[in-house]
């Protein structure tokens, strides 16, 4: 272990196979009660659909599941590990009493059908995260239904889509900018719009006079992220806005990068009509190895009766239900209610923090950021030099001359005790390197993280070949994704079957 | 604020560093008129100990300790107390995307184990990682069947859970894709004849419910034929993934859209739940979602990438197959963990109690006089009957014996009248079943 490393060191991982290989029949990790009514002939009840076999399903004990499933957690990085700065995504910490409560029985047991008598308590919850969210926000309504924040992108689209044909036109664009997320254009399609790339200027924000140019009558809206994934507020946001309005068009705001406003500045309040939000980033829900995720859309006033169906009400006898008549809604974007159990996360993650720490969690996101640019800003090409907010871009055109990409600068910053950054995006900067440190790491952690990239950037110089080759200190190397890709092995199976094949 | 590592003493050094006196100078870039000069209004801090009673109480409102015969695309199964244990290891629940793989394979591998099971599970070649839930699931296969035949309509049955048909509507409207809705026949199945008439060489996709809403086990067979004589692809929705214990997997599908909540995933009001999407090899590359593949290091030791993402919206932006990016890999892993748990010969005999269960409930709800409607076809866990009585009444009066009666179905297919759907699953118990067979006889 180089001695340089200090955050990090090797130790004992223990080797584990798939679980199919550690199957053999007879062994059991279940035991059902008896049954207390009488069993039924499977053949005579289900007929010619009536299945033999599972084939190659496991057979194991419950400590080798145990065993198992645990040695496979030792081998990833996570945000209880230590700091996970990758750009974009917020992986803050994920308090446990979130965990705890989702888990309460009356809530983890819950049907989503169960009589509106017996489902006061999740509805009280539902209304309460909307009423807060709306006040985070400055919007005027909510929806929590979609399941991510893409889906929220969806939700957001299809209410933009709907109110405009409400005015006799859906028209026939999304403006996008070049520094937006994959799934802006992805979603600008799924709804029937054609995408309209929208150029950056020289400080990374949106080019003024080109969105004027090119906002037209046949743009329905343009979707921006504020602050931007280089990590700039739109400081022009309230003329893009305006730009849009006065041709009728609309501002979605990708929520994304909500960690850098919660509690110092409303999008309702600078012009966006619409939004979504990702619990998972901003509300610190847990990211779960890739999900579940939570994409609640707010919207002004006008957008409101297109909201999915259906919305919380609060009844003439004040108890509280569901209303399902809705004319002009755009329908479901999900069966029944949404990602409920994040709902309560983020609900507890608010209560825990009330106005004053929501305030200071953001002050701290901004803070760590600039933090890291200060001390970073002279070994690493920073191509915007636009005030940073709750991340900071670099780009690795230093390194370059040495043949070292973002890339490889990532597989080093494994080998020093990190998770790496965003590699390659935004698409704006060339070989970027997109660092959101969150408000969740502390003094020394930034410090340790600083020191690392700084033993980087002079091994780059000094013998790059080093990074070329790293992680060295993982369980495994760099792994081949060209083979990966280009001959797919995306299931195991038996030794025997791939022999005769 | 306990969430936040810095002391005071912490801030103002990093300030000094960067050089600017206090913290608001780094929000300079906002407008100064839309900066915030006071609190949110939303509660106070809560204690944490003051947060747990906080939702102790709401849980209780919820009512807790009521037997349940509701299903309808959420089951209530029994989860074993190892998955708990296991995803909440930090090192799985607060980890994302495996993107960097060589610190993510414990996710990898966990993936690929996972969409091993589902294809063994569904007959399937290829599984992906999971998508939202089996509504957005059963869209997102409808569409994938469009870019694959390259035609545009679509069919759908009635008998198809009401809310993913509506959830279809809403994908599908600005997409160019006409849906046409293909009725159930008299036993309860999709109408054959109808689905005949209705697919033709413009047709992509037909997308059919087994079990379907009511319950019954469609006959994939006879509707794969029809389906495939026109050149279209058949997607099957599978609610209940339990059933696949002992229900023949649809061999004859091209496309299988699952919902695994049944597979150790809390009821949770609803959700998350977990959505997986199979296909056959020749498919894959029109999939959307998350895959994850073998292949090795320098060292030629095994290991798992994220692969085929050219398909992804990182990539291709608005020609991508989907814009999903997050999907319900913690979900899929609970999911994971009780197919292991279960497997081979554990599905199979969980499947056969929810058979039997079901089985002797609507025996005792016809010995008490209600209807078995649909009683000519083989049925898994769910089934309708028809009532004397509008059902709210007979659930009024369980509730007050703390049992929640089956879903009323006039609502959703008022032509059945006093139609309700109820579910039993190997929690059901025989006292709840004799009790309700009491009430639905009145």
């Amino acid at each position: 272990m180089n001695s340089k490393i200090k955050k990090a060191t090797t130790h004992i991982s223990q080797n584990e196979g798939l679980i199919f290989e550690k199957s053999s029949p007879g062994k059991k990790a279940y035991k059902l009660p008896p049954l207390d009514v009488p069993a039924v002939d499977a053949e005579s009840v289900l007929g010619k659909v009536a299945r033999e076999d599972l084939g190659q399903m496991p057979e194991v004990s419950e400590i080798e599941i145990i065993r198992h499933f645990t040695r496979l957690s030792t081998w990833n990085y996570a945000v209880d590990h230590g700091m996970y700065p990758l750009g974009s995504c917020t992986m803050k910490y994920n308090a446990r009493v979130n965990e705890t409560v989702a888990r309460l029985p009356g809530l983890a047991e819950a049907h989503p059908y169960q009589p509106e008598k017996v489902s006061q308590g999740a509805l009280r919850i539902i209304k309460m995260l909307s009423e807060q969210l709306i006040e985070i926000t400055g919007m005027d309504a909510i929806t929590l239904q979609p399941a991510a924040g893409a889906h929220g992108e969806m939700t957001g689209i299809l209410l933009v889509r709907a109110y405009l044909e409400s005015q006799g036109n859906p028209r026939k664009k999304i403006l996008v900018p070049d520094s937006a997320h994959g799934t802006n254009p992805a979603t600008a399609a799924m709804c029937g719009y054609g995408v309209e790339n929208l150029r950056s200027n020289s400080a990374g924000m949106v080019d003024l006079a080109a969105l004027e140019a090119q906002v037209t009558e046949d743009v329905a809206a343009l979707m921006l992220t504020n602050p931007n994934t280089l990590g700039v507020f739109e400081q022009e946001i309230h003329k893009i806005a305006d730009v849009l309005h006065a041709k009728g068009a609309l501002l979605y705001m990708d929520g994304a990068n909500m960690n850098a406003l919660v509690g110092k500045v409303r999008p309702g309040d600078f012009g966006a009509d619409v939004m979504h939000l990702n619990l998972h980033k901003t509300f610190s829900t847990p990211h779960g190895g890739g999900g579940p995720g939570s994409g609640p859309v707010a919207c002004k006033k006008i957008l409101e009766p297109f909201l999915p169906t259906p919305v919380v009400v609060t009844k003439a006898d004040g108890t509280l239900g569901f209303n399902y008549d809705r004319p002009q809604s755009i329908g479901r974007v999900r069966i029944y209610f949404g990602n409920f159990g994040m709902f309560v996360r983020a609900l507890a993650y608010i209560m825990a923090n009330g106005p004053e720490g929501l305030r200071q969690t953001t002050e701290d996101a901004v803070l760590n950021a600039n933090y890291l640019r200060k001390h970073l800003e002279s070994l690493y090409e920073l191509p915007y030099d636009t005030p940073t907010m709750h991340e900071v871009v670099f780009s690795d055109r230093i390194q370059t001359r040495k043949g070292i990409k973002t890339g490889d600068i990532a597989k080093r910053l494994i080998d020093y005790g990190f998770h790496p950054y965003t590699v390659s995006f935004p698409l704006v900067v060339p070989g970027a390197l997109m660092i959101e440190p969150t408000e969740s790491e502390s003094k020394e952690e930034l410090d340790q993280f600083i020191d690392a990239m700084k033993q980087i950037a002079r091994e780059a110089e000094e013998s790059p070949e080093v990074i070329a080759d790293a992680p060295y200190h993982t369980r495994l190397t760099r792994l081949d994704e060209t083979a990966a890709a280009r001959k797919p092995v995306l299931r195991w199976k038996p030794q025997a079957e791939l022999v005769t094949k | 604020m306990r969430y936040l590592p810095k002391s005071p003493s912490d801030r103002e050094a990093m300030l000094s560093d960067i050089g600017v006196k206090s913290v608001d100078a780094l929000f300079a870039a906002i407008p100064e008129e839309y900066r915030l000069t006071g609190d949110l209004s939303i509660p106070r801090c809560y204690a944490e100990s003051e947060i747990v009673e906080f939702f102790r109480d709401r849980a209780a409102e919820n009512g807790q300790g009521y037997a349940t015969f509701l299903g309808a695309g959420a089951y209530s199964h029994y989860r074993p107390v190892v998955i708990d244990s296991l995803v909440s290891r930090g090192e799985f629940f607060t980890a994302y995307t495996p993107y960097q793989p060589e610190i993510a394979q414990g996710t990898l591998q966990s993936i690929f184990e996972f969409q091993t099971m589902v294809c063994e599970l569904t007959g399937m070649d290829v599984a992906n990682a999971s998508m939202y839930d089996g509504s957005t699931g059963a869209a997102e296969a409808l569409m994938m069947a469009v870019r694959i035949t390259g035609r545009h309509k679509s069919v759908i049955a009635s008998s198809v859970h009401p809310e993913y048909r509506e959830v279809i509507a809403t994908y599908v409207r600005h997409q160019a894709m006409p849906l046409t809705t293909v009725g159930y026949g008299q036993n309860g199945r999709i109408d054959l004849e109808a689905l005949d008439k209705v697919v033709d060489n413009e047709t992509a996709g037909v997308l059919i419910q087994s079990p379907n809403f009511f319950g019954i086990i469609e006959d994939v067979a006879a509707i794969a034929d029809i389906v495939h004589k026109r050149g279209a692809l058949l997607i099957v929705s599978i609610p209940e993934a339990v059933s696949l214990g002992i229900v023949k997997p649809p061999a004859q599908a091209d496309i299988v859209s699952m919902e695994a909540q049944s597979f150790g995933v809390p009821l949770g009001f609803g959700g998350p739940y977990c959505g997986v999407m199979a296909t056959r090899d020749k498919y894959v590359r029109q999939m959307p979602g998350r895959l994850v593949g073998e292949t090795t290091d320098r060292n030629g030791k095994r290991g798992f990438v994220l692969t085929l993402s050219t398909r992804e919206q990182h990539i291709r932006r608005e020609k991508a197959t989907s814009n999903i990016c997050t999907n319900q890999a913690l979900v899929a892993l609970m999911c994971n963990i009780f197919m292991t748990i279960y497997g081979r010969e554990g599905l199979k005999e969980l499947a056969e109690q929810n058979l039997a269960k079901a089985h002797y409930a609507a025996d005792q709800f016809k010995k008490s006089g209600a209807k078995l409607l649909f009683d000519a076809v083989p049925f898994f866990n769910e089934f309708v009957i028809q009532t004397g009585e509008d059902p709210p009444g007979i659930n009024d009066r369980l509730l007050a014996q703390k049992i929640v009666g089956g879903l009323a179905l006039k609502k959703f297919y008022p032509e059945l009248g006093n139609a309700s759907l109820w579910c039993c699953t190997e929690t059901t118990t025989r006292a709840a079943i004799d009790a309700a067979a009491k009430e639905v006889a009145r």
